[in-house]
């Protein structure tokens, strides 16, 4: 594929959006720790309103999952269509809108939501004007990213490159379910009613919230894969064939899965049973795509030795093989009985959010930061310093969880020898307080992390900027 | 080599975005189309329970224990009218329950217990109760009766939850006292020493007529929107919407409507409400 004149590319949106990433990560991991301490330590809610646990919780959700996880869409959506189809992107004044209003809507968000402005559905909780706002700026993305790709040399790109089609996946499914779930009617600039109740709303709602899950955070991320595991280890991703059963049967059967959150709920059993069905069916696809991405290291493992970044990638792809085979035995009713409403569920968001979204980000933002910025990374050292801070982070938040879910669930069930429930709610509540605090530690550490990576980030540029202002001085 | 046929579909698609944006739509729509729209249509979803009228007003033939049942009529000025009213002004001056009685069935909520579940959602409750009892021996030893579609078929959203840091609350009504509730919002820990839960002490401080930047809190608006969504007000329910939560604090409306929680039903120990 290579010319003789390498294209320039539009670097500026993809410098701001990745360095915009790692900030939402220190924020957003940092609230995450702070409200993981307040359920530990309850006093840390100081009576003020803003920061209680309910509403940090929800801005710790959607400044990692939409401030983070969609600036790090962005950058490497905006970064990837651009070398994957040799063009330039079709519009650079579009994709700079689209970040500053996105940015804009951000902050909007974790403020209104401080305030307690909440449409209270889960992972969809901004108000009318935020929730239009974000899905104009998402139309804005999904239009500018397919344009571009259109706007490829068919001679030279003749087929579109898988981590487009993953990124084209998740963009269609999250405008679509976030449009109809948002659905509702104002009643003030602040507030709006579902125009959704009962159990059509609850279905509607896991709909959208598991595919958040689905799309946002597992589609997204796998086009991140299929780009930098192959770039970063300089070698083709190992099967093409694998690819296309990947996507196809992510496309298809990741948005049946919402039903199994609603087990044993008012909502039919049949829907609950064939969400359950259909998720054991998706460990298939998901191994699938787990192998594809970890098997494109045969043959070069040792490379994992001396390759920090490359470590980030591969680690996520474990994470996400685990997590992928977690969900579905969840899924099961059995053992839905049990894990439901407890920490376990936390603990499984987590093992697939720090252990794969953050993890393959954080490879994929330093593979970006070097490339974007044409330079050396200031410190590999912190680089892998920051690797085992997140890793082992990671290991500690998700073992407290599973320890502290399964306790729940067996305590809340457990009956004494006459029959009577064995323990008060209020007993289950104080078994959890040595987990809640290790919970709180392990958050500490990948909090850590993401501290010193935004310090590794930042100076690295400055080298960069340094070294770039003296050669043009020497030339001078 | 791009000049040649594509050798299959898949190929096909991956030379033609727009292609490939048709066949992957289409493919994440499948889902959505049959798992939820029959949830509008089969009657089993909601126990049977039917509308009546485009107000929202329902019935339920099989389980008629399950809705409070009244008729909206239009009278002589084209108001909007019924039976059987839900609330009034006392001869006090204070605004009661009318022809409802707890255990009649599921009915629209008060205009202050609907601010109260405004505030429910505002303080971000759901993040830690649900509202959804299953059918399990232990629920329902320590909760009672599991939930059913029907109690939740006004609630625009519904507030099921998907986490129990605290206990289910789809039945706290009458479990405890008005005067539990308060002090317990105030300081959890003084009722609970193992509580987590964080103190809302400002709710005691505001008036729930009042929203945010000072602005009303236009109740009326509010029924009236839930009523274009399918929960039935009358035209005279709606205009006293404003004066009916008048002088009550943020505290009187949360209360009103923890209490109210679960005691609208009366179920039947000996009916199979669901299989």
């Amino acid at each position: 594929m290579d010319t003789t004149v390498k294209p320039q590319y539009d670097n500026g949106v993809v410098k701001y959006l990745t360095v915009g990433a790692v900030v939402f990560l220190v924020l957003g991991t940092l609230m995450g720790t702070y409200a993981a301490s307040e359920l530990a330590w309850p006093a840390l809610n100081f009576d003020i309103a803003e920061i209680t646990f309910a509403r940090l919780r929800v801005i710790h959700t959607n400044t990692v999952i939409f401030a983070f996880g969609g600036m790090t869409l962005m950058a490497t959506a905006f970064y990837t269509v651009q070398r994957t189809n040799g063009v330039k992107l079709w519009s650079n004044g579009l994709a700079w809108w689209t970040a500053i209003l996105f940015t804009i809507g951000l902050l909007g968000t974790v403020v209104s939501l401080s305030l307690g402005m909440t449409t209270a559905k889960e992972y969809h909780e901004q108000e009318w004007p935020l929730a239009i706002a974000i899905a104009v700026v998402w139309t804005m993305y999904t239009f500018n990213f397919v344009m571009t790709i259109a706007s490829r040399n068919k001679d030279t790109h003749p087929s579109v490159y898988v981590s487009n089609w993953f990124f084209l996946g998740m963009m269609i499914a999250i405008t679509y379910l976030y449009v109809v779930n948002g659905l509702a009617i104002p009643v003030s600039m602040f507030r709006s009613y579902s125009m959704f109740s009962g159990v059509q709303d609850a279905m509607i709602q896991w709909w959208w919230g598991h595919n958040a899950v689905g799309f946002f955070l597992t589609a997204g991320f796998l086009a991140i894969m299929y780009y930098f595991v192959p770039k970063q280890s300089q070698r083709p991703i190992y099967s093409y064939r694998l690819s296309v059963i990947h996507f196809w049967a992510l496309m298809f059967g990741y948005v049946w899965l919402g039903a199994h959150h609603l087990q044993y709920t008012a909502l039919p059993d049949w829907t609950g049973s064939l969400g359950a069905v259909i998720s054991l069916a998706m460990i298939i696809p998901s191994w699938g795509g787990a192998l594809n991405g970890m098997l494109t290291l045969s043959g070069a493992w040792d490379r994992l030795r001396t390759d920090y970044i490359l470590r980030f990638l591969i680690i996520s792809l474990a994470f996400y093989a685990m997590s992928t085979f977690e969900g579905p035995v969840m899924a099961a009713k059995t053992v839905n009985a049990l894990s439901h409403y407890t920490d376990w569920t936390v603990g499984h968001v987590h093992s697939g959010a720090l252990g794969w979204v953050a993890m393959v980000s954080i490879g994929a933002i330093y593979h970006m930061v070097m490339k974007l910025w044409k330079t050396e990374m200031y410190s590999m050292q912190l680089i892998n310093f920051h690797f085992w801070l997140a890793t082992i982070g990671t290991v500690f938040y998700i073992v407290a969880m599973w320890v502290s879910g399964i306790m729940q669930g067996l305590m809340w069930r457990a009956y004494d020898e006459y029959g009577t429930l064995a323990y008060t709610f209020a007993e289950s509540v104080s078994a959890m307080h040595p987990y809640y605090a290790m919970r709180a530690f392990g958050g500490l550490l990948f909090f850590s992390g993401a501290v010193i990576m935004l310090y590794n980030v930042v100076m690295t540029i400055r080298m960069a900027n340094a070294k770039a202002t003296n050669s043009v001085e020497a030339h001078a | 080599m791009s000049n040649e046929a594509p050798k299959n579909i898949q190929e096909g698609l991956e030379r033609n975005i727009f292609a490939l944006f048709l066949a992957t739509a289409l493919a994440v729509s499948i889902a959505g189309i049959v798992e939820i729209v029959p949830l509008f249509y089969l009657k089993s979803a909601v126990d049977y329970t039917e509308k009546t009228d485009k107000y929202g007003n329902a019935k339920n033939e099989k389980f008629p224990e399950l809705v409070w049942e009244r008729t909206f009529t239009k009278d002589a000025d084209g108001k909007l009218v019924s039976d059987k009213s839900l609330y009034k002004q006392d001869k006090h001056g204070k605004w009661v329950l009318a022809d409802w009685k707890a255990g009649d069935g599921v009915r629209p909520y008060t205009p202050l217990e609907l601010a109260g579940r405004d505030l429910y959602m505002r303080e971000g409750c759901y993040i830690c109760h649900s509202q959804m009892i299953r059918p399990f021996r232990d629920e329902r030893e320590r909760y009672g009766h599991f939930s059913l579609a029907t109690e939740s078929m006004y609630d625009h959203p519904m507030q099921w939850g998907s986490k129990r840091t605290g206990p289910d609350l789809a039945r706290l009504g009458g479990k405890y006292s008005d005067e539990w509730h308060v002090l317990h919002l105030l300081r959890p820990q003084n009722m609970v020493p193992e509580s987590v839960m964080p103190a809302y002490p400002w709710l005691a401080e505001n008036l729930v007529s009042k929203d945010f930047f000072g602005t009303d809190r236009d109740m009326k608006t509010r029924l009236s929107v839930m009523r274009t969504l399918g929960v039935p007000y009358t035209d005279e329910e709606i205009e006293n919407a404003d004066a009916a939560i008048e002088g009550y604090t943020e505290m009187d409306a949360m209360v009103a409507y923890l209490q109210v929680l679960g005691t609208m039903v009366k179920l039947d120990d000996s009916k199979v409400y669901r299989r």
